[in-house]
Parts: structure tokens; C-alpha cells; sequence
């Protein structure tokens, strides 16, 4: 069943279109590249998808019992962030912010959450340590953590492995497809055409075309030979 | 030194000096806490350039002769924190300009109209007092001290109860609305308390050296810790123990209050400058 349906969506900032007529499904389980050129939307897309940009136009729909706070978000990171002074252990916990409702502060059970979701990103013990002394890599994984205390259905990452070295960037994209394969659904934003093919189960391709399939369709059509330079290219 | 102590025994017979330093604690605790996310937020400037509308709003105040200069200095500095936000996010290349735009106007306007309609004979003392607090802590009505106490606890509470809060909002704003967090409200709910802050810790230290009071704390706390806890409550630990030290000189001594508490600040961020270099150098 699907969790994420958008029909007919018109996406862009102030009521300028930066793409039209998208229309897609996310399942369960799924693990969907969203993947194009740069400045294409696709980070306005996953904003909007997370209700910070409203659409132009359109319709985006949770269902399966997902509701919008369910979503965890790995956006990219800001300028702020790099020489922030907060533990590992705050910034994971900022994770259940939404959960917690009007409590003010963190209960047991989401403190030992927490835990275990550092310990699922391979980063048992880093409690304590400040998150501006992390490898850029090990920050990921922290935020990764972090979106997990928001949800246990959906993530959404937006360009997870940019800055990372290739060796990082391996660990980082089979920590995902292990979450993937634990059963959360999973979104991704990727300049790494390789690693989205490699990985994903679907591919959302949007831009001057637009794909949205299957990943073995993607290498078949004209758009993933196009842009994935899978056989013969042909600039016409 | 003995002597020392029973000088300064004789001042707090006074109830403006205890008053002094009760307020000045407190401006100096609110001050310290909101300036560890002002100056991680990077909107150390905003809370420049309002104190220089508040002196703007305090100018207006007093040539139109009222007694209770509040009454039109904090719902001005609270409307222009609001402006400023807002500017700030709509657009990012103009928002410092507009800043800047903000403060110097309400500075020259402020003073324009304090020479215009003179209400004493001494306005460059005026000025001066508006602009580096000089002994005008000293000098609170009985009114005043119980509003700097009401507000001053009510933002250290608004603070507590919205710590994680303020915390998510700051580390990151995307990831917090994301999840359904309203960082619109927050971010309004941070605007107000530095306007508020603002405006009683003019009293403290005047209008010019506000920020001060803002960033050194924060600063200095930044230095050597390493997570968000330990730096909000060593910046609040500094910011208390600064402004009880200047307070206690320049009634010792009779220097200006403001200068004092404000190098008080500055010799210990030189401290923890160099204690934060020689930990970084071990590890």
C-alpha cells in the first residue's frame, strides 16, 4: 500500500513552477532515488514533501497511518552546524522533539532510544563526544541516528554523501540500505547516479524529462541511458 | 581588605544597591542565556542593532515626558525584533543592511530629538547615560525593580520549559519543522525575549554596550565546552558572576557600572581563550 502518493504536483517557490506534473507513488519498503540535474527541484521537492515549501499546485498524500511527524529528514548541513557545540547524545535526542509533545524534557525511554540508534549507525559510546570534533562521515551518521528517533516508517535524505570521501560514502549507503532493508521506507536525493541505481528500487528522475519507474525501466529508457551514460548516448 | 568589606557592608544598608545587584544578577542570567543561541544563530547583530532602536524609542520617551518610559520603549523594541526577524528571513542579502539601516537611524534620530527638545540642561550627560548605563542601575524606581524582576524570571522560565526547543531550533531549523516543530513560533518567541532582554538590560549597562553582555558570555563558554548544556550553564555562570564583580566595583569605586561588568566579561573570555587553546592543544 502505498505510504506517499503525490498526483499532478507542481512544485517551486512563490508560485514559480520549477517542475511540473509529477505524479509518483512511495510503497512500503521502498527504497526511491530521486536523482537529475542540478538546480532541477529536487531538494524543492523534498521540502515539500515535508510541508517547508508549499506547492504550486497538486496533491501529496500520506497514508497507511504515516502522519507528517512520522517522517524522518536528513537535510544537508549548514554552516551553523560545523562548529556547533552540542553532545552527540543532544543532537539524537532533538530527534523526538515532535513525539514528545508538550513534556519539556527528554523521558528514559527515549534517552535509551537514542542509544540504540547510535549503536544501529555503528557509533556505540559517542554519547558524550561533541559533535563538532566528528569526521564529516560520522556527522551523517549522527543526523542519521537522530532522524531515526523521528520515525520508524520513512526517511528522507537529501544528498547524504556530499563531502564524503569514496570509503565513507560506502559505509554511509549500505547503513541506509540495511535501514531500508529492516523495513523503512526510504527517499533519497542523489547526485551519485551510480549509487542510486545500485542501491534503489525506484528511480524519480525529474528535470527537463520526467521518469518515475522502476529501476531496471530506468536503465532501459531514453532519459536513464541519457543521463546515467548506460549504452549507446545520444546527444542528437 | 577588612576595610574593604565593611565599606562595602555600609552600601548594601541601601536597598537601591541590593536592588542593584538583584536586578543586575538576573539582566545579566537572562542575558547570557538567550546570547548562547543569538550568537549560534548567527543574530549576534540583531541584538546591536535593537538596543539602538530601544535608545531611539528611550529618546522619544523622554522628550515626550513621561515618567514611565516602558511604556513606549519595549512594545517599540519588541515590534522592530519582530520587522527584523521577519526581513531577516524573507530576504537574507538585505536583512543585515536592513539591520544596519535600523540602528543607526534610531541612534541619530534618538539624538536629533533629545537636542531638539531638550528636558534638562544637561544632555550630553543624558546621552551618555542612555548609551553606557552609567550609574543608572543605581538609580531604578521601586516600579522598575519589580519589572526587571517579573520579566527577567519570566524569561529564564520561558527559557527552561523551551530548552530542547530552543536547542532544535538552533542546531538545526530544517530537520525541527520538518518534524512538525513550529519554528516560526520559536523563532518569534527568541525575537521577543532578546527585545525584552534588551530593553531591561539597558538599565544595566546601556544601549551601546548591550551586546556585549550578550556575546562575551556565550563566547567565552564556547571556548572551552563542547556541548550545549555545559555551555549554557557555564555562559549563565559567567555572565552572574561578571556582572556581581562589576557591580561591586563600581560601587566600590565608583567607576560606571556598565564599562566595569562589560571588562569584567572581556578579561574573562581572554581566560577562557587561552584555557580553551591549551585543552585543544593537548587533545
Amino acid at each position: 500500500m502505498a505510504q506517499l502518493t503525490c498526483r499532478d504536483l507542481c512544485i517551486g517557490y512563490e508560485n514559480t513552477p520549477v517542475v511540473t506534473g509529477l505524479t509518483f507513488d512511495v510503497e512500503a519498503g521502498d527504497y526511491l532515488a530521486i536523482v537529475g540535474e542540478n538546480g532541477a527541484g529536487k531538494t524543492t521537492l523534498m521540502k515539500t514533501i515535508l510541508g517547508l515549501v508549499r506547492p504550486v499546485s497538486g496533491e501529496i498524500r500520506f497514508s497507511d497511518g504515516l502522519k507528517k511527524t512520522e517522517i524522518g529528514y536528513l537535510p544537508q548541513q549548514t554552516m551553523v552546524q560545523k562548529d556547533f557545540p552540542a553532545s552527540v547524545l543532544e543532537v539524537v535526542l532533538s530527534g523526538f522533539l515532535a513525539s514528545k509533545g508538550a513534556r519539556p524534557f527528554y523521558n528514559r525511554a527515549e534517552r535509551e532510544l537514542a542509544r540504540v540508534n547510535l549503536e544501529r549507525m555503528g557509533l556505540d559510546g559517542f554519547e558524550k563526544k561533541s559533535y563538532r570534533d566528528l569526521s564529516g562521515g560520522q556527522q551523517q551518521r549522527v543526523l542519521l541516528a537522530r532522524a531515526l528517533c523521528a520515525t520508524r516508517k520513512l526517511i528522507l535524505l537529501d544528498e547524504p554523501a556530499s563531502g564524503l570521501d569514496p570509503k565513507v560514502t560506502v559505509e554511509l549507503y549500505e547503513l541506509i540500505r540495511d535501514l531500508n532493508r529492516d523495513g523503512i521506507t526510504v527517499l533519497m536525493i542523489s547526485h551519485d547516479i551510480e549509487a542510486a541505481l545500485t542501491y534503489a528500487n525506484k528511480i524519480l528522475h525529474i528535470g527537463r524529462e520526467i521518469f518515475f519507474g522502476t529501476t531496471q525501466d530506468y536503465r532501459k529508457s531514453d532519459t536513464g541511458k541519457r543521463f546515467a551514460g548506460i549504452g549507446e548516448v545520444d546527444h542528437g | 581588605m577588612a576595610e574593604l568589606f565593611e565599606r562595602l557592608a555600609d552600601y548594601f544598608r541601601f536597598p537601591f544597591v541590593r536592588y542593584a545587584l538583584i536586578v543586575g544578577v538576573l539582566i545579566a542570567l537572562c542575558a547570557s542565556l538567550l546570547g548562547v543561541t543569538l550568537v549560534l544563530k548567527r543574530f549576534s547583530f540583531i541584538g546591536d542593532g535593537l538596543s539602538h532602536v530601544a535608545f531611539g524609542a528611550m529618546a522619544v520617551a523622554a522628550v515626550t515626558g513621561l515618567t514611565n518610559q516602558m511604556v513606549i520603549v519595549m512594545p517599540v523594541t519588541i515590534l522592530c525584533a519582530v520587522l527584523l526577524l521577519k526581513t531577516g528571513r524573507n530576504a537574507r542579502v538585505r536583512g543585515d543592511a536592513s539591520i544596519a539601516m535600523l540602528s543607526v537611524g534610531a541612534l541619530a534620530l534618538g539624538y536629533l530629538l533629545m537636542n531638539l527638545f531638550p528636558v534638562s540642561s544637561n544632555i550630553s550627560a543624558d546621552v551618555c547615560s542612555t548609551l553606557f548605563g552609567s550609574q543608572s542601575i543605581l538609580t531604578l524606581t521601586s516600579w522598575e525593580v519589580w519589572l526587571c524582576l517579573g520579566l527577567s524570571i519570566s524569561v529564564v522560565l520561558i527559557f527552561l520549559v523551551l530548552y530542547n526547543r530552543i536547542f532544535a531550533v538552533t542546531f538545526d531549523e530544517s530537520f525541527a519543522s520538518a518534524t512538525g516543530i513550529r519554528v516560526g513560533v520559536y523563532n518569534l518567541i527568541i525575537a521577543v525575549t532578546t527585545a525584552v532582554v534588551i530593553v531591561l538590560a539597558m538599565n544595566l549597562v546601556g544601549s551601546l554596550l548591550i551586546s556585549a553582555l550578550v556575546i562575551f558570555p556565550a563566547l567565552s563558554a564556547m571556548r572551552v565546552f563542547n556541548n550545549f548544556k555545559s555551555v549554557t550553564i557555564c555562559s549563565a555562570a559567567i555572565s552572574v558572576s561578571c556582572a556581581v564583580l562589576g557591580i561591586l566595583v563600581s560601587v566600590l569605586w565608583e567607576t560606571p557600572t556598565g564599562p566595569t561588568i562589560v571588562a569584567a566579561d572581556i578579561v574573562c573570555f581572554g581566560a577562557f581563550f587561552i584555557i580553551g587553546k591549551i585543552r585543544r592543544g593537548n587533545t
